[in-house]
């Protein structure tokens, strides 16, 4: 080849992508706490307060990105199980097993953070509009995922298991996206559109969308942190993990 | 219609037709756990009025997860599942043939015993007529994402609580448009957005469900 370029395949192999998100994962860290740190000050400090809604819905800036995260994390968790099954890549399927738990945890913080906002707002813990119940049924279908792919022993099984409820379950993230315009219930109109001016403050816009970023580091260093262990787990007779492990095998000893 | 078509069904309905107690089992649930409700609510016509719908539709949707665990456990136990899938026939054609031979065992007599239940309930007649119409829709949804959910949990450990977590969230839009047409007949609006809805979500399941099922029992066996 005469121009060196960067052949992304060549992280797909198990070991390559053990040494490069290890090399990453710290640098993520970094930038998460950095950017949660400006986001939080910008949304609890810097935010005007909200004329009707008082300094409530400060949680905002957790819980839209949480909830935005959530979807995506689904949809993503959902893609590489598919390209795991589809083209038997390994690596494809264990960072798809090792997405889920993060993705459950945003669902459960969006409900968490939605319940905090709801009650000074709404007078009320839970309802059961559209959004909230499709966000707690995306909660299930993590669940789902996940009991499943531990219920299976064979890894390939339950890799291939698991792709084909992702995928299904899939088809009902739309559901939860659009679920505001199918159903009319209480619940705000979603937050930001893409086809109108932002109606909220720009501040308020700002500090959110770093949140959002942050979120976004600190997914891809727990997914990395969480992948780096089932590649050790699952190539454990692998030589090069083999050569990994020995020095502290020795040092122990 | 393929001969394996058939074949599937006529087996899986002359094994219920010899096994009656068992293929009884969901019906005698429905029962019992729609009795429950009026017990623990109360007696009040008013209230059960009001919940029949809804308690009702999730009965039967109960009902139908819990009988179809058995539903390629047995043939997958003594091979016979093995010897479909290997037969060269289309997976989806077996797929669809098991769900439609579970329908025809426990969805269909749940659709003919609901119409009693709904008297139980002091339901209107509109509203009974509606009941009936939409569970004969939605039934078969449930069961061609049961048989789903079976296929994908097939020699598991807890397959029974796992396959009701896995397909229970799937059966939700059918249940918010099986009883919310119920709802609309018994409160005196037009149920046809509902029966339209509902109708899609079966043309909808019955194209995409065999071929998830063919694929699930693939992965389940190889």
């Amino acid at each position: 080849m005469a121009t060196p370029s960067i052949r992304f395949f060549n992280f797909a192999a198990p070991s390559r992508f053990y040494a490069l998100a290890g090399w990453l994962t710290p640098w993520l860290w970094a930038i998460a706490a950095l950017l949660a740190g400006t986001g939080l000050y910008i949304g609890f400090f810097v935010a005007p307060t909200d004329a009707t809604q008082g300094d409530a819905y400060r949680i905002i800036f957790i819980h839209v990105p949480a909830a935005w995260m959530s979807m995506v994390l689904y949809l993503v968790m959902a893609g590489w199980a598919a390209v795991g099954w589809a083209f038997n890549a390994r690596l494809a399927s264990m960072v798809a097993r090792a997405l889920a738990p993060t993705g459950a945890m945003f669902t459960f913080i969006a409900l968490w953070t939605g319940a905090f906002w709801g009650k000074p707002t709404w007078g009320a813990w839970w309802v059961w509009d559209a959004r909230l119940t499709s966000e707690l049924i995306l909660l299930f279908l993590y669940l789902g995922y996940m009991a499943l792919v531990t219920a299976i022993d064979d890894t390939r099984r339950a890799d291939q298991a698991g792709a084909l409820v992702a995928v299904v379950g899939a088809v009902n993230v739309p559901i939860i996206y659009f679920s505001v315009k199918w159903w009319n219930t209480l619940h705000q109109g979603a937050s930001i559109s893409m086809n109108a001016a932002p109606k909220m403050a720009s501040t308020m816009l700002t500090a959110m969308l770093l949140m959002t970023f942050a979120f976004w580091a600190y997914a891809f260093a727990v997914v990395f942190t969480r992948t780096r262990a089932i590649v050790l787990e699952r190539e454990r007779d692998a030589a090069w993990v083999g050569e990994l492990t020995r020095p502290v095998a020795r040092v122990a000893a | 219609m393929s001969r394996a078509f058939k074949a599937v069904i006529t087996r899986d309905l002359r094994l219920a037709a010899r096994r009656r107690v068992e293929a009884l089992l969901p019906l005698a649930f429905f029962g019992v756990a729609a009795s429950l409700f009026p017990l623990g609510v109360g007696p009040e016509p008013q209230t059960l009025r009001i919940i029949a719908p809804g308690v009702l539709w999730v009965c039967a949707l109960l009902s139908t997860m819990l009988s179809v665990t058995q539903l390629y456990a047995g043939d997958h136990a003594d091979g016979s599942l093995e010897q479909m899938l290997l037969s060269g026939e289309a997976g989806l054609l077996i797929a669809l043939a098991k769900a439609l031979a579970h329908w025809l065992v426990t969805g269909l007599p749940l659709v003919l015993i609901a119409p009693l239940f709904g008297l139980m309930f002091d339901m209107s007649v509109a509203g009974i007529a509606m009941l009936t119409l939409t569970l004969l829709l939605g039934t078969p949804i449930l069961s061609l994402l049961a048989g789903l959910g079976a296929a994908l949990t097939l020699g598991l450990r807890s397959s029974a609580v796992l396959l009701i977590l896995l397909v229970l969230p799937l059966c939700i839009p059918a249940l918010i448009f099986g009883a919310g047409g119920v709802v609309a007949v018994e409160s005196g609006l037009s149920a046809r957005g509902h029966l339209s809805l509902l109708g899609a979500l079966l043309i909808f399941t019955v194209l995409l469900a065999p071929p998830a099922t063919a694929a699930a029992l693939s992965i389940a066996t190889e």
